[in-house]
């Protein structure tokens, strides 16, 4: 167990890279930079959830989203290969109306939070972490969306399939 | 242990973030990228409160979002490349079949 010098200095070190590189993302203009950003940001998303205990979702989270899903990404950007670079952003309005919803957003959630800063202890006591509990749970409890969840692959399989496909083969 | 206000900011922030690249971007694949974005923000407040409540059905719902998540970009990159295909555009302006 990390101590707790140790575990704030990797939260902030990780929330930097997270929050830092999605603001790349809106700033850089270019396609396949904003992809690895996204990479980065997926990445050090991973890290934060191994700080909250739960080691199997950031496995997960770092070989599916860091790696497949956005090299999912980065083969569409290089299959669509812009001749002409991209138009300066959109109008100023919508900058100013997207800035004013971001901070009506951002104040609705601090006030939804407000409450749970008090809330500094956890339940201590064993901790139902391990990949072993998640696969049992994954079996028993959940055993019907787990199926469902791969009939909603096949379908999205085929679909992206049939999407693609040329015409008349 | 780190308070777990802490993380659930860090996902308001992230889901804010992801809203403004949404409405600040004029191409489709980074905008589905902002999607994303906010896909992992409820993400990360899903795992703290089940860490919060010391109880796995969280990370359980994490999974599935995550396995949607996949499903979801191949169908949606499919379009893209559709409507890259036969409009040769992906600005979401261009697209205004529907507008009469």
């Amino acid at each position: 167990m990390l101590d707790l010098k140790m575990s704030y200095f990797l939260f902030s070190l990780l929330t930097i890279f997270c929050v830092g590189s999605i603001v790349g993302m809106i700033i850089s203009k270019n396609q396949a930079y904003n992809a690895l950003l996204l990479v980065l940001s997926f990445a050090s998303l991973g890290g934060i959830f191994g700080l909250l205990d739960a080691p199997f979702i950031a496995v997960v989270q770092i070989i599916i989203y860091a790696g497949a899903i956005m090299v999912l990404f980065i083969f569409v950007i290089m299959m669509i290969n812009l001749k002409e670079p991209l138009p300066p952003e959109r109008k100023r309005w919508t900058l100013y109306l997207s800035g004013i919803l971001a901070i009506v957003l951002l104040l609705e959630f601090f006030l939804a939070l407000k409450n749970t800063f008090n809330v500094s202890t956890l339940v201590e006591g064993e901790r139902l972490s391990s990949p072993t509990e998640l696969g049992r749970l994954l079996f028993t409890k959940y055993l019907w969306p787990f199926e469902i969840t791969s009939i909603l692959i096949i379908a999205s399989l085929v679909g992206a399939i049939v999407l693609v496909k040329k015409k008349g083969k | 242990m780190i308070p777990i206000s802490f993380f659930l900011l860090l996902s308001g922030v992230l889901f804010v973030l992801g809203v403004i690249t949404f409405f600040v971007k004029k191409d489709l694949i980074t905008m589905f990228m902002a999607i994303e974005v906010m896909l992992n923000a409820s993400n990360l407040a899903l795992v703290s409160f089940s860490r919060l409540s010391n109880s796995l059905d969280g990370q359980v719902i994490v999974f599935f979002i995550i396995t949607v998540a996949a499903a979801e970009a191949a169908v949606g990159l499919a379009i893209i490349l559709l409507i890259f295909k036969q409009r040769k555009t992906i600005k979401p302006e261009d697209l205004n079949l529907m507008k009469g």
